[in-house]
């Protein structure tokens, strides 16, 4: 009961800057200050376990292809391109994480080859399929985030 | 049969090699030397002046050794076969004025050097031109034969058998004159970010050579192998089809083969491996 009069409030404060998922910040209303962002962008905390899965996928996440994570030892192939994410919850806040998965060239530099994965404007020819579109949707960057969360250990 | 069994085994080999690789320190072209029938190729050279590469390597030196042994010996080189046929297709007589490649060029050995200075100004046409260009006009102009698709069997024989007579020999494609508004155009596309993961040419081939990306060991994405044999691809494959499936994984929308865009790209990917020997046709996984 509680949970459906939020939802009905979000629904309407964001009605007024149509926006496109009920309940979940869209891409271009994401408030990101000072390399953070506060605020879930569902309202919510995402699954771990699925989050783990989006890592792997190489349609989604596809982080592995950059990252070397220790933690999915059983998957071949770990990309050195980034940094290894072993222990990245203790360089970075929730906050900050959210942040660099949203839109990594605010955080790690306009430069940075990482993908911003919450974001609407990218490069110039997008595939029609994906065009307006972002890499993630709002829960799969919840997901993705409550994982790094549990990746303590360096 | 023989070279399927060949390809699977090294496609098996290269994996359990791949595998090994994790966790361990691999950032630079390997130091193998690349010797095809006694003859010495030159796989690494002094970068150019005004390059934005430290020194330049061949992407030979970034493929696993079961690869790389693949294009060490012409009977093992899996490309051999289309070159075999593009040699009958030279002396084979088609088109209206009833002519083979033969009656004009006696010996395929006369162009030896050509691969190395291309694309090239076709002074005539106004415009820049690629070996793909240079063997439709003597299709349709001298032959009145029709013109090969880009990607048609017979146009990657034929670029594969051309391209050969000049294995070994340094790149040296013309940046300047008339060709420096083309090479201004490919130089600008190759750092232009594009699709929805956002990135360049510069990004991956540049940044980052050396690097694994997933199972991928990064080049400089060099082109001075093509057409090349890729194991994925069960075939040749043109400059251009390697350019459109780059840009189609950063999820961008590729240039048409053969387009002015991928010429330019072309021309100025060609002049960043200046120095380089000529490798066609190489092989890759
Ligand atoms: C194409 C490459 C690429 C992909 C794909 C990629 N990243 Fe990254 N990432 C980088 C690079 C490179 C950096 C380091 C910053 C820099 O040098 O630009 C980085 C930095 C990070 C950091 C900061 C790490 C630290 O210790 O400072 C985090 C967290 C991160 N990435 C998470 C992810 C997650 C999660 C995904 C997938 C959803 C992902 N990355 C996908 C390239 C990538
Ligand atoms: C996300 C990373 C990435 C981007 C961006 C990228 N490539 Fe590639 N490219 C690769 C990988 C991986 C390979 C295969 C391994 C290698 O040779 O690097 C490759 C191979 C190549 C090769 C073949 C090299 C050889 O020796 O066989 C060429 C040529 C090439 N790329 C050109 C380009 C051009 C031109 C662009 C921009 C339009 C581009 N690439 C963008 C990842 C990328």
């Amino acid at each position: 009961m509680r949970l459906g009069v939020k939802t009905l409030a979000l629904v309407v404060l964001f009605s007024a800057t149509g926006i496109s998922y009920a309940g979940n910040v869209g891409p271009d209303e994401v408030k990101l200050v000072d390399g953070k962002i506060a605020m879930s962008l569902t309202g919510s905390n995402g699954d771990a376990a699925k989050g783990r899965d989006i890592f792997i996928n190489r349609k989604q996440g596809n982080c592995l292809a950059c990252h070397v994570n220790k933690e999915i030892s059983e998957q071949a192939f770990h990309g050195k391109v980034g940094p290894p994410l072993d222990g990245v919850a203790g360089r970075w806040d929730e906050a900050e994480l959210r942040a660099i998965l949203v839109n990594s060239k605010k955080v790690l530099g306009e430069e940075t080859i990482m993908p911003s994965f919450y974001r609407l404007i990218n490069g110039t020819r997008t595939m029609k399929k994906f065009k307006g579109k972002t890499i993630l949707s709002a829960e799969q960057v919840e997901d993705v985030l409550a994982y790094l969360k549990t990746l303590k250990e360096e | 049969m023989n070279i399927n069994i060949k390809i699977l085994s090294a496609t098996v080999g290269i994996c359990a090699i791949s595998v090994s690789l994790i966790g361990q320190a691999f950032a630079d072209a390997d130091n193998d030397k690349l010797v095809v029938d006694g003859k010495v190729i030159t796989t690494q050279a002094k970068a150019p002046a005004d390059s934005e590469l430290e020194k330049l390597y061949s992407g030979w030196r970034f493929r696993a050794d079961e690869t790389q042994s693949l294009q060490m010996d012409d009977f093992e080189n899996p490309a051999f076969v289309a070159v075999d046929q593009a040699e009958d297709q030279f002396a084979m007589v088609e088109g209206k004025a009833g002519k083979s490649c033969a009656d004009c060029h006696s010996d395929v050995t006369d162009f030896k050097g050509l691969r190395a200075t291309l694309p090239r100004w076709n002074e005539a046409k106004g415009k820049p031109e690629t070996l793909e260009h240079i063997i439709n006009e003597c299709r349709t102009d001298r032959m009145e034969a029709k013109a090969w698709k880009w990607e048609a069997p017979e146009m990657l024989g034929m670029t594969a058998l051309i391209g050969l007579q000049s294995r070994g020999m340094p790149v040296a494609v013309k940046s300047d004159g008339p060709m420096q508004s083309v090479w201004k155009k490919g130089k600008d596309l190759y750092y232009t970010r594009v699709g929805q993961l956002d990135m360049s040419c510069a990004s991956c081939h540049e940044n980052n050579y050396g690097k694994m990306i997933r199972a991928d060991h990064l080049s400089q994405g060099q082109i001075n192998g093509f057409p090349v044999y890729r194991l994925k691809w069960g075939g040749l494959g043109s400059i251009h089809r390697r350019f459109k499936g780059c840009m189609q994984n950063i999820r961008a929308k590729p240039y048409k083969r053969g387009s002015d865009e991928f010429v330019a790209l072309e021309t100025y990917l060609a002049t960043r491996g200046n120095g380089l020997s000529v490798e066609t046709p190489a092989v890759r996984n």
